[in-house]
């Protein structure tokens, strides 16, 4: 009996300027296989279907358990983290593609950068006075810190803004991922003291109101984050700080 | 005038560092692999410990330190173990007032669990995922000091050198942009290495993939020693994986979960019976062993299998999802089975290296100028590492490193030439310009492969002197394979093969201290165990392996360890520690 294969069909591109192209290779199935394990067996011995030698695939991997935000690609169309998405149910040719919303670097390696200045934009850090010993931060309800907990597994993967229709070459939307953090920061004691200054960064270009409601966010995060309810939160929160501003000012 | 800081790595001890320096007005240039919050520390699931008692226990950072050092089997120098938990509370108030999502009880105070090797709840912790939060927060606070212009991240951004004067002092490094493989020198007052453990010498581990050790082992090649490095900590329960082996955290145990298996046709709780003080929570070389035993000695591997059960399907789901779901997820997304409902297959995996690059008490390197912190020093484990200790060592490393640093730029000699960058760079370029040229039969993955094959087989659990002496020959000729790899990727650009081939070659280079420090180690102590010689001996081996590089292998030297706090005594985990009060310095 011949030996169960698998197929990938994997978008590639030599680099930032250069035209993409599809190459498949395919090698022995196994169940426990992932697309990064596959990646690795693939540089072991990087031959395609057809026989040609080539460079092996370059990507973008780390923790290969789902917890760096690493590995994001596209596969059979759909948004995820390479390292879970396990060869078992996969089924004939995989197509491997990387995030369109971010300029490839090269293969299925891209440029998140532009989440990265997201986040210095909206200051998403609590503003402590100093690294000396102060004892122990404010108290927090459990209840609180059940929900906000979610937020702060957020791993900048970019899912929410590849599968955004409000990310695209003709908007500056910052993307979902940037407003879970800002709410993150809203639900602690001493970053809310200096909710405003995140408050104005999300009224600003890209900010909040560039959101169009698709709630295709919520649907691929990797991590179950509730970002449309973040969203509604910042959003609600932006609005009285407009009106605030408007009548005091 | 403000010192210039280079730092390698972008974990919980490089960022801590960074924090640190650039609080105090220094410059920091960061060095980083990958976007510094995708680093390894992002891993780490079960907690950090501190004895902040606020459960009623009476725990005391004395408490604590006698635990570490007990757990660590008397090998660590004891003082900088001592400052290391005296300094966790405030550690753990940090993190908390940067904002880390800890878990709360119900008065709101930050809650603590019991982990292995302790009677005491002193573990804090973020859901199951407490290395992503604390990194994550550490990563906001960096990101603060980035905006306003006092840290530079250059991040996809790799080590590859050292650059030494004429007296061997570091005065920088030399680093390769990963994209466009521009090289380029790195002038600074003083270099900290925080690149984490050498997971990928063993193949598959817990570790990531930038996890190879390979700028740990660049300093080893630069004459900077390595410590115990043969002290590699297998962690008892982890997923068998085709690329990894995924870590199921301590703190399962700690919330309750039961190892076990089959024995005549019922469950055997075997580590709650062989070891009744402790139980399930026993230190995990401990564990280990009892695995390894049950599963290859007495044959009881369940469907035959090197694994055995970790069950939580007993507990509560509810209280489960809040305090470890972060865990129970990956068990799920990658064995696609709900471990609320079935028991869980696990298997001993390696994990972490209680060894690493020697420092003094302020993270100081013997190479003047080099400074580590984190995963890649010997400090602070002894021969077997605590759970939850070593998010703990890596804030306290950065912390402590932080004033030595200072200290040495503003004692820094005369300015030197640019020279010795220029000479460095020219090595570096023409050792990559030989590596652009290979183009023999062997394929640097696949040998990589069988490197982590043979380290696994010989160099974790079980030792054999035999089978050490036979590794070593093997990473002899695996060092003349690497001769003849040819490269596949030829490109300029963005090519992680040539990359690669390098790291591989200082991943062989590491291996030898890890693999002859255990040869030459003739007793059990920790995780090192030889059944040969099943007995600690304090006579002969109480003391540091101390690991210098030279061309024909690893010479070695050793160092007696500073006991002067805590008299070393037997350590057992079938009955509670001995009462004795540990001494007052």
């Amino acid at each position: 009996m011949a030996e169960q294969t698998q197929v990938l069909r994997i978008k590639r591109q030599e680099s930032p300027n250069s035209e993409p192209y599809y190459e498949e290779f395919e090698i022995p199935f196994l169940g426990n296989h992932n697309i990064i394990s596959m990646l690795m067996e693939i540089r072991r011995n990087p031959v395609t279907r057809q026989g040609k030698r080539v460079a092996p695939v370059v990507f973008d991997a780390n923790c290969l358990e789902e917890v760096c935000g690493s590995c994001t690609m596209v596969i059979n169309g759909r948004v995820r983290q390479g390292c879970s998405q396990l060869a078992e149910g996969l089924g004939g040719p995989v197509t491997v593609e990387p995030m369109s919303k971010f300029p490839v670097i090269r293969d299925l390696w891209v440029d998140r950068s532009k989440m990265f200045e997201a986040l210095k934009k909206a200051h998403a850090w609590v503003p402590i006075d100093g690294t000396y010993d102060l004892g122990p931060g404010p108290r927090i309800a459990p209840s609180v810190q059940e929900f906000a907990y979610l937020f702060s597994r957020c791993m900048t993967c970019g899912c929410c803004l590849e599968a955004c229709p409000q990310v695209n070459a003709h908007s500056k939307f910052m993307g979902a991922a940037v407003i879970g953090q800002v709410y993150l920061m809203s639900q602690n004691p001493t970053a809310k003291m200096n909710l405003d200054e995140r408050l104005n960064a999300m009224m600003s270009e890209g900010g909040v109101a560039d959101c169009g409601n698709a709630q295709n966010c919520v649907e691929v995060c990797p991590k179950e984050i509730p970002l449309t309810t973040a969203i509604g939160a910042v959003g609600r929160m932006a609005s009285i700080k407009w009106l605030r501003d408007l009548f005091m000012k | 005038m403000p010192g210039h800081h280079i730092i390698v790595g972008g974990g919980l001890a490089g960022l801590t560092a960074a924090m640190k320096l650039a609080e105090q007005g220094e410059e920091v240039d960061l060095f980083s692999i990958v976007p510094v919050k995708r680093s390894h520390s992002v891993c780490a699931q079960g907690g950090i410990n501190g004895a902040v008692n606020t459960k009623g226990e009476g725990d005391s950072p004395m408490i604590h330190f006698d635990d570490t050092i007990y757990g660590g089997d008397f090998l660590a120098h004891q003082p900088p173990v001592k400052a290391m938990c005296e300094a966790a509370p405030s550690i753990i108030y940090l993190f908390d007032r940067m904002g880390v999502m800890f878990n709360r009880t119900p008065e709101g105070l930050l809650d603590f669990r019991r982990f292995g090797g302790t009677k005491h709840h002193r573990t804090a912790f973020a859901g199951a995922t407490t290395g992503q939060q604390l990194l994550y927060a550490l990563d906001e606070q960096v990101r603060r000091y980035e905006a306003a212009g006092l840290i530079r991240k250059f991040e996809g951004w790799e080590m590859l050198s050292l650059v030494q004067d004429d007296s061997g002092d570091c005065r920088g490094i030399v680093a390769i942009d990963t994209r466009s493989l521009e090289l380029r020198a790195f002038p600074g007052d003083t270099t900290l290495i925080a690149t984490g453990g050498p997971g990928l010498v063993f193949g598959r581990s817990t570790q990531s993939l930038v996890n190879t050790g390979s700028a740990v082992s660049a300093c080893y090649q630069a004459g900077s020693t390595y410590a115990n490095g043969e002290f590699i900590q297998v962690h008892p329960t982890a997923m068998q994986g085709e690329d990894k082996n995924r870590l199921i955290s301590e703190s399962i145990r700690g919330e309750g979960g039961r190892v076990w298996t089959y024995r005549d046709g019922k469950p055997w709780y075997f580590l709650e019976e062989m070891y009744p003080a402790y139980g399930n929570l026993v230190p995990r070389d401990i564990a280990t062993r009892a695995i390894h035993k049950v599963v290859f000695e007495m044959k009881l591997g369940v469907d035959g299998n090197p694994q055995v059960y970790l069950d939580v399907s007993h507990l509560d789901p509810e209280e489960l999802n809040r305090k470890v779901a972060g865990v129970l997820e990956i068990y799920e997304k990658f064995a696609g089975q709900d471990p609320r409902k079935v028991p869980m297959k696990i298997f001993p995996a390696m994990h972490y290296s209680m060894g690493g690059l020697w420092v003094d008490y302020h993270q100081q390197t013997n190479v003047p100028g080099l400074f580590a912190a984190g995963e890649c020093e010997f400090q602070y484990h002894g021969a077997n590492r605590l759970g939850a200790n070593s998010l703990l060592s890596c804030m306290h490393g950065g912390n402590i490193a932080e004033p030595a640093m200072i200290g040495y730029a503003k004692s820094k000699k005369s300015a030197v030439s640019s020279t010795i960058f220029d000479q460095e760079l020219k090595l570096q370029r023409e050792a990559f310009d030989k590596i652009f040229k290979m183009n023999g039969p062997e394929n640097a993955f696949a040998l990589w492969r069988e490197l982590g094959d043979i380290m696994t087989e010989n160099v974790t659990v079980v030792r054999y002197n035999d089978k050490l002496k036979a590794t070593d020959d093997k990473l002899i000729e695996f060092k003349e394979r690497w001769g003849r790899i040819g490269l596949n990727d030829t490109g300029k650009w963005a090519n992680q093969e040539v990359l690669f081939v390098r790291q591989l070659w200082n991943m062989l280079e590491l291996a030898r201290p890890v693999t002859l420090g255990a040869l030459n180690r003739n007793e059990s102590r920790g995780a090192h165990f030889k059944p040969d010689f099943p007995e600690r001996d304090d006579e002969n081996f109480l003391k540091t392996t101390m690991a210098t590089w030279s061309s024909d292998g690893p010479r070695f030297s050793w160092e007696p360890v500073d006991v002067s706090i805590i008299k070393p005594r037997p350590r057992r985990y079938d009955v509670d520690k001995s009462a004795s009060e540990p001494k007052a310095a």
